[in-house]
């Protein structure tokens, strides 16, 4: 069977679950072969192996962590010259979706990026993309080469189907561009212990009816009671009432969660395109003509204030 | 030595207006007014700011895309750039990204360049990647998704927010750098911007000025084919209450219902 790359996403060897999503598709187009760059291969490995992976290839070296993008495509580019696969899958992350575009130039490939499913294809792999801010699903394939796709995270379940996982090292050789772009320092984000916004299953985000940075602790009890995620609209964002990284929207984070929670949000179009392929859409607003209204599956019409506390209490006394 | 930089503006359909596709499964260009992509007026204002803080430089936009995007490039040259390039050719029709990203290299080389700077993304493919695209093809270093950028002794530095982590990147000129809308409000074009606009010189190229072959670009050129476009089928209406004192009760028993509970 034809294999399939899967560039790896982790922090020091601890799998992001995208990666996982990955491996999961990748199993419907052939054998998953990992690519993991920089350090932590041995943590990896056997979570890797556990998702399907048949064989794990990885590599590390200073230039990774030390210099943006390039020193990854040329990684990568070595790991398509060795296994010559029937598609490479990165996770669409920022980097990701510029190292597998780099890539596809170089292999001379097309490339589809966020995409939300991919299936196997008589003539290569099929993904959907949702686009126009979810107004339209498309189908597209790559029609020239090595298909690359960037798939976004919760495009599917992860699902176990233990592989072999053997680890090989992959020889690479950085071209003269590999340093072109030093990164002179690197601040990690804090963790606040809550879900990872792309990666949560529920996200509660609040607009500016949130009404200040003081205000946003409602909108966080609410996440944690339902071991959400916290977003943001951009208008909470530019205030400075919460991180801009929280920021869902067109210029924020995409996030696609089983349930999507909008509290004083109005639903502009730049918002939706954050958030309009969630699964299940719900907002509390104060007022019935705000678009947001138009995408709920459930919407309650009334103070945010109000409404909050009381679902975050019932939630709490329903969770026992 | 004046620093030449090429700022590229995509011009597309309003992200506001009810965008369709065509019957050929491209955008339909017809059906909603087009405007310069919102996020390249960051673009267009970093490159303004880099300039002024340069001893001298000279701004060139330019823009791949049809008849219109002419449009684009006058609000470009109205908010203070120098120059615009407009690449237009019937063959063009269809181009996606890897067709793009050469199309552009070729317009930034005949141009001339210390420094190209890009938005993070467009309001329509919203892809993401042609800075980077753009970069491979020149060979060039990219400094992408900066939120803070400058130019001094021919290097840029600048920010880039990540996902995981917040960087500070160095790269020699030339590069191509893209900015994110957290990089500053852009500018209005004032009024003598806008009648100065019009007397900017705006040259014209096709794919032949720019040694391109038809074959390489457009629909059948394509790296990638859409075989298929729906519009989303209508939300059936969702449950709508008005709180009258149980609204959050409510939508707990909503939430328990489909088993978020
Ligand atoms: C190029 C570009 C990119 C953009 N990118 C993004 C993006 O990524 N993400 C994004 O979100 N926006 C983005 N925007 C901005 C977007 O257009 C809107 O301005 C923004 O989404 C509005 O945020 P909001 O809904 O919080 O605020 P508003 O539109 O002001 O809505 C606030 C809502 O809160 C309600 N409200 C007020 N008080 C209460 C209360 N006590 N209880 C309940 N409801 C209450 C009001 O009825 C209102 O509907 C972008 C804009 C541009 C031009
Ligand atoms: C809904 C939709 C989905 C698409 N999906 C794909 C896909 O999966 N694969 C694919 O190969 N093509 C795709 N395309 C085509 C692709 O959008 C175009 O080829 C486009 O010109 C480049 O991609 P982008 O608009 O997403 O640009 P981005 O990569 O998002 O643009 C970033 C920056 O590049 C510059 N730029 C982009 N285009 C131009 C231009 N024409 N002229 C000047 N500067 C420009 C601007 O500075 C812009 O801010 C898609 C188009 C649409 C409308």
């Amino acid at each position: 069977m034809a294999e399939v790359l899967v560039y790896v996403d982790h922090v020091d060897g601890s799998v992001r679950k995208p990666t996982l999503e990955l491996l999961t598709i990748a199993r419907r187009i052939g054998e998953p072969v990992a690519v993991h760059l920089g350090a932590g291969a041995d943590t990896a490995a056997p979570v890797l192996a556990e998702y399907g992976a048949v064989k794990v290839l990885t590599a590390d070296a200073p230039e990774f962590a030390d210099y943006l993008v390039v020193p990854k495509v040329d990684a990568l580019e070595a790991a398509v010259a060795a296994v010559s696969p029937a598609a490479v899958l990165v996770p669409s992350s920022a980097d990701g979706k510029e190292i597998a575009a780099r890539l596809a130039v170089r292999i001379g490939s097309g490339i589809i990026t966020d995409a939300v499913d991919v299936e196997a294809g008589d003539e290569g792999p099929v993904a959907t993309q949702s686009v126009f801010a979810a107004a339209f699903t498309t189908k597209s394939r790559v029609s020239k080469g090595t298909p690359v796709i960037t798939v976004k995270p919760n495009s599917a379940a992860p699902e176990a189907a233990q592989a072999a996982g053997t680890v090989e090292q992959l020889a690479v050789t950085f071209g003269d561009k590999a340093t072109g772009t030093k990164v002179t320092s690197r601040t990690p984000r804090e963790s606040t212990g809550r879900p990872e916004l792309t990666e949560a299953a529920i996200v509660v985000s609040g607009g500016r009816g949130v009404n200040g940075a003081e205000n946003f602790p409602v909108i966080e009890a609410l996440a944690d009671s339902l071991g959400a995620a916290v977003g943001a609209s951009r208008a909470a964002v530019d205030a400075g009432w919460y991180p801009h990284t929280n920021q869902v929207g067109q210029t924020g984070k995409q996030v696609s969660p089983q349930l999507y929670i909008a509290a004083g949000i109005s639903g502009a179009i730049q918002h939706r395109a954050g958030m309009q392929t969630s699964k299940t859409i719900v907002a509390v607003n104060k007022d019935s003509e705000a678009p947001i209204f138009d995408l709920v599956d459930y919407g309650v019409v009334g103070d945010l204030f109000q409404v909050l506390p009381q679902l975050t209490e019932e939630v709490k006394a329903r969770k026992g | 030595m004046s620093l030449r930089i090429v700022v590229c503006v995509k011009y597309v359909p309003d992200a506001t207006g009810d965008r369709h596709f065509a019957e050929d499964l491209t955008t339909d260009r017809d059906a909603v007014d087009g405007l310069l992509s919102e996020l390249d007026e960051y673009a267009v204002e970093q490159a303004l700011q880099i300039a002024e803080d340069a001893d001298d430089a000279e701004i060139t936009v330019l823009t791949v895309g049809p008849e219109d995007a002419k449009d684009a490039l006058r609000k470009a040259l109205s908010m203070g750039a120098d120059k615009a390039v407009h690449v237009e050719d019937d063959d063009l029709h269809g181009t996606d990204v890897v067709g793009t990203s050469l199309v552009l290299a070729k317009a930034v080389e005949h141009v001339g360049y210390d420094l190209v700077v890009c938005g993070m993304a467009s309001t329509d493919g919203t892809m993401g990647v042609l800075p980077a695209l753009l970069a491979e093809r020149l060979g060039v270093p990219q400094a992408t998704l900066l939120s803070e950028v400058s130019v001094e002794d021919g290097k840029v530095t600048g920010r880039r927010d990540g996902d995981a982590a917040t960087e500070q990147l160095e790269a020699a000129l030339p590069a191509v750098v893209s900015v994110t809308d957290l990089s500053g409000e852009a500018r209005y074009p004032s009024f003598k911007g806008i009648m100065a606009a019009k007397k900017k010189p705006v040259e014209s190229l096709d794919l032949s000025d720019l040694g391109i072959e038809a074959d390489e670009v457009g629909l059948e050129g394509a790296w990638t084919k859409v075989e298929d476009a729906t519009p989303r089928p209508p939300r059936t209406a969702g449950t709508i209450v008005k709180d009258e004192g149980e609204g959050g009760k409510q939508l707990a028993e909503f939430l328990a219902g489909q088993k978020f509970i």
